[in-house]
């Protein structure tokens, strides 16, 4: 044990669904406080807050959920980062204590994603008279959405996984085993907005949104918050027994993002920073990928993680199909992937997923994820990409501490 | 006469139409909008680029479900030009079954709309090129 390691001493995620009783604050403060429970602590214990959020993120949340839990003076970081937010903040925290300003952090994603989607709203009410008149970075004179390609959430993903599919032959049936796998595991998370499985024919046969992705290969609307208290070697060190031995160890955090590549201006590569992100976490936690006991991978679209087999090294190159042919990503398979279901049928409240994942993989390398729980898991990758563009991997180990 | 108006500045209505880029003059990465500095390589100056209308295409989507205003279904393609540059735009006269590997298309144009005074907003697409029997 290295004397700069950080250590998740506490975590927790509320319930993931629709919370229309519920504002962002009150999901913030359910989870934060449920996370210094499990950690022993409470709020005049933390030194550093850092607040996740996406779409209320001009609010000031952080000081918005102090008035709700305690107002102790604290520096509070408000963060925002696409859908790697919640990561962001994990790290923002990570980050202070590793500096050395901070001995015991307190990380805290939120969202209300509300009922809007990731398809656009309706076009705005149009002006009396229509003319022409180029406008905007690109000279256009009218919204390009549907005219020159697309550029909405289902159809980028739908994109980057039939590029995979052209290169190396990936198939429709593919993409939807990987949603039928993630829905088949949610059953067992009673955290999980959905908790339904469905077929293969169920799936392939479901109303399409953007080609191969049918409606349960897009993950639902989802409220929610997620929140981890992490310390320091030190301070982990003056801790209760019991809270020692069910810490766990960040053993790599890495925050990528996108490198220019060609094309990249019309197509966002979601490959290339998951991929740097990957090699360095592998590299910065000395494990591979055939170390790992499970993964919890951003699955917004059943035709994402296919692609991220491949991009975190799970698979052999190009081998993501044969892959989950083999059954390795299932629970009782080699890599078990998304075993609480995934954003495909967990949910994904944006500002709150990537430390969602975390509580996931944390919960079982405790051994205390129940039903769902991976027999003996010591080792865990987490992964959250968000355009444009951010990709957050972190390496977890069960406690040796 | 009515006029037209190409629907973004990147397209050039000519004989025949066709899409410009600014290169870089260092790295020839090209880019569809101004930029300060090449986001490759950190030069500042730029030249113009005329691409070619024939490439292949490298991934797509049939979209089913979008804002009110977009009418469905529609493929989109990204297709990589012969020659440098990458652009998004509607794959025409098109199946999702015609899509195979390295599927070669051209550049075509259309009118996607008219305004008040009857100009045309000429947007473009790519439509595969049939192999010869
Ligand atoms: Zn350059």
């Amino acid at each position: 044990m290295s004397s700069g390691d950080i250590w998740i001493i506490g975590a927790s995620m509320t319930p993931f669904g629709r919370h229309d009783d519920k504002d962002l604050i009150d999901l913030a403060a359910e989870s934060a406080l449920d996370a210094l429970g499990d950690a022993d602590v409470t709020i005049n214990d933390i030194d550093i807050l850092t607040m996740g959020n996406v779409y209320e993120a001009n609010s000031h949340n952080g000081q918005r959920l102090q008035k709700q839990i305690g107002q102790t003076g604290i520096p509070v970081y408000n963060v925002v980062n696409a859908c790697a937010t919640g990561a962001t903040a994990l790290r923002v925290a990570l980050l202070s204590i590793k500096a050395g300003e901070s001995d015991i952090g307190l990380a805290v994603g939120v969202e209300k994603m509300g009922k809007g989607g990731l398809i656009g709203g309706a076009a705005k009410k149009r002006d009396a008279r229509k003319v022409y008149n180029p406008s905007g970075r690109y000279g256009s004179v009218l919204k390009t959405e549907g005219i020159l390609g697309t550029g909405i959430m289902p159809g980028v993903f739908a994109q980057a996984g039939t590029e995979y599919a052209l290169a190396h032959g990936v198939t429709a049936t593919h993409f939807a085993k990987v949603a039928q796998k993630n829905h088949a595991h949610s059953v067992l998370n009673p955290l999980a907005h959905y908790r339904k499985e469905f077929s293969l024919d169920d799936i392939l046969n479901a109303d399409v949104i953007a080609f191969p992705n049918t409606l349960p290969m897009c993950c639902p609307n989802t409220d929610g918050a997620a929140s981890v208290v992490v310390v320091s070697d030190a301070k982990l060190k003056t801790m209760d027994p019991d809270v020692r031995r069910r810490a766990v160890k960040i053993s790599a955090s890495v925050l990528t993002s996108d490198p220019w590549v060609e094309g990249g201006q019309v197509q966002p590569d979601v490959s290339t920073l998951t991929r740097n992100a990957a090699a360095a976490a592998y590299e910065q936690a000395g494990v591979g990928p055939e170390d790992l006991d499970l993964v919890e991978l951003h699955d917004c679209f059943a035709t994402a993680e296919l692609i991220h087999y491949d991009n975190l090294g799970l698979c052999e190159p190009g081998g993501a199909g044969d892959f989950l042919d083999s059954g390795a990503p299932w629970r009782d398979g080699k890599t078990p992937v998304n075993v609480s279901g995934g954003l495909l049928s967990k949910g994904h409240p944006l500002g709150a997923t990537g430390i969602a994942n975390i509580y996931e993989v944390a919960t079982h390398l405790r051994g205390e994820a129940g039903e769902r729980q991976i027999a003996g898991a010591k080792i865990g990758l987490t992964h959250v990409i968000g355009l444009a563009s951010a990709c957050a991997v972190h390496i977890l180990e069960a406690g040796v501490s | 006469m009515p006029g037209q108006i190409p629907v973004v500045d990147y397209l050039v209505l000519g004989d025949p139409p066709h899409l410009q880029a600014r290169m870089c003059a260092q790295c020839d990465a090209l880019y569809f909008d101004r930029r300060n500095a090449c986001a490759h390589c950190g030069r500042r100056d730029f030249t113009w680029k005329a691409l070619a209308s024939t490439g292949q295409v490298r991934g797509y989507t049939q979209v089913h479900r979008a804002a009110p205003s977009v009418p469905v279904p529609y493929i989109s393609a990204i297709v990589e030009l012969d020659g440098g540059g990458v652009v998004k735009a509607n794959l025409l006269d098109a199946q999702l079954d015609d899509i195979t590997p390295g599927l070669t298309v051209t550049m075509t144009t259309f009118v996607a709309g008219v305004d008040d005074d009857g100009t045309e907003a000429i947007a473009f697409g790519y439509k595969p090129v049939k192999e010869q029997g």
